[in-house]
């Protein structure tokens, strides 16, 4: 199987969702599959940040692009536009701050959440660290987005460690899971 | 249940009741071992190392095995400053890479790094598109050949072994651009081709190549 599960991680009202084991050179490729994952506070962001060793940190510099299709659930206007504010161009060894995957996931109904997947490349490899991810998500508003975020860890130092939060309050509910692909 | 098989993921066979619902009544196969139970839903076909070479070549196990072929490129860095990424194909017919038109689409997200601007924009690239070319299409530009610059991404090749179809295929990068910008790129198309395509050529515009390009077949 080329796909390999490496290992689960379950929000239960989570400050934090991550893996601080088994990223390393073993696979050329690592996916995170995140599903259903309910924030505790409506219209928040759903992040994510990486370190190195050891490390807490979660601040690496990144740049990194957004993009994003929406459709309400009334019809409305459609659209495909560049988001400016939720990229993000951050210099600096511990001067990068937690990257946007979906922004203003829905809490105030049982139903919202946010599913994806995020793909990071090679990384204990001494370039820097690029990731893909595509999400879509039930916003607070009622409306279906499609988000497509990606860039690079502007770092060459390996990375071990993969957090998830939102940007305020807990995650009330989600998994994520992380494959090893090689 | 004769097989090799002693354990997945770390869990003994004789403590699995069931892989993604199935019981071990109807498992067939786990990585092309025997089990009497699942066959292989992602294989890894081959892994293709490039070490300054002049293209990456895959010419052989694209065939009706799989309808799903992916790709995965990891760090492919190019000795030619600013060049671009590209891929063309042979039909079971073909042999130069030259014969099969493509029509595709191609559009990009970027941002500069904070020492070069603050530039960021969504953009079609219609001068990286194809209408019909049977010259090697683009799937990635501005590709660096600094020491840390490189491409990482993913490529589906749908159904290459139809022969009453165009072949569909999508791609999608990020990149360390040679000017210092994180580019998400996207490029889709198809292969204007009923015959059957056995052969995938990935190559930059200008100059040689380091990288992985790691191709998987998705189970029928």
């Amino acid at each position: 199987m080329a796909l390999t599960l490496i290992d689960t991680d379950t929000a239960s009202t989570s400050a934090t969702l991550g893996f601080t084991s088994g990223i390393d050179d073993t696979y050329p490729v690592y996916e995170f599959h995140y599903v259903g994952i309910h924030p505790a506070t409506d219209n928040t962001e759903f992040q994510f940040q990486v370190e190195t060793g050891s490390d807490s940190d979660y601040d690496h510099p990144m740049i990194t692009t957004y993009f994003q299709a929406h459709n309400d659930e009334s019809g409305g206007s459609p659209t495909v536009a560049y988001s400016t504010g939720d990229d993000q161009a951050t210099a600096g060894d511990t001067n990068g701050v937690f990257q946007t995957l979906a922004k203003d996931v829905g809490a105030g109904e049982a139903d919202q959440s946010t599913s994806g997947i995020l793909t990071l490349y090679d990384p204990s490899s001494a370039y820097v660290k690029h990731f893909i991810s595509t999400s879509n998500c039930y916003q607070g508003g009622d409306t279906s987005v499609q988000t497509f975020v990606s860039g690079y860890i502007n770092i060459t130092t390996a990375i071990t460690r993969v957090q998830f939060k939102m940007s305020s309050g807990n995650i009330d509910a989600g998994t994520i899971k992380m494959y090893g692909v090689g | 249940m004769a097989n090799a098989v002693e354990k997945v993921s770390g869990i003994a066979i004789a403590d699995i009741e069931k892989i993604i619902g199935r019981t071990d009544d109807n498992i067939e196969k786990i990585s092309g071992l025997e089990f009497a139970g699942v066959t292989e839903a992602h294989t890894l076909i081959s892994t293709s190392t490039a070490s300054n070479a002049t293209s990456i070549d895959i010419s052989s196990g694209i065939d009706s095995t799989y309808d799903v072929f992916i790709f995965d490129f990891i760090n492919l860095n190019a000795a030619t400053d600013n060049t671009q990424f590209q891929f063309q194909v042979n039909a079971t017919d073909g042999a130069d890479y030259n014969d099969s038109a493509i029509t595709s689409t191609h559009f990009a997200a970027y941002q500069d790094e904070p020492s070069e601007g603050t530039g960021t924009s969504l953009y079609y690239d219609a001068s990286r598109d194809a209408k019909q070319s049977t010259s090697f299409i683009p799937l990635e530009h501005y590709v660096g050949n600094g020491a840390d610059e490189s491409i990482s991404g993913r490529m589906w090749l749908f159904a290459p072994s139809s022969g009453t179809y165009v072949k569909h295929w999508m791609a999608q990068f990020s990149e360390n651009a040679q000017q210092n910008a994180a580019y998400n790129t996207w490029v889709a198309g198809y292969i204007n081709d009923t015959t059957a395509i056995d052969d995938i050529r990935f190559k930059m515009a200008s100059g040689n190549l380091d990288g992985v390009i790691k191709m998987y077949g998705i189970a029928k």
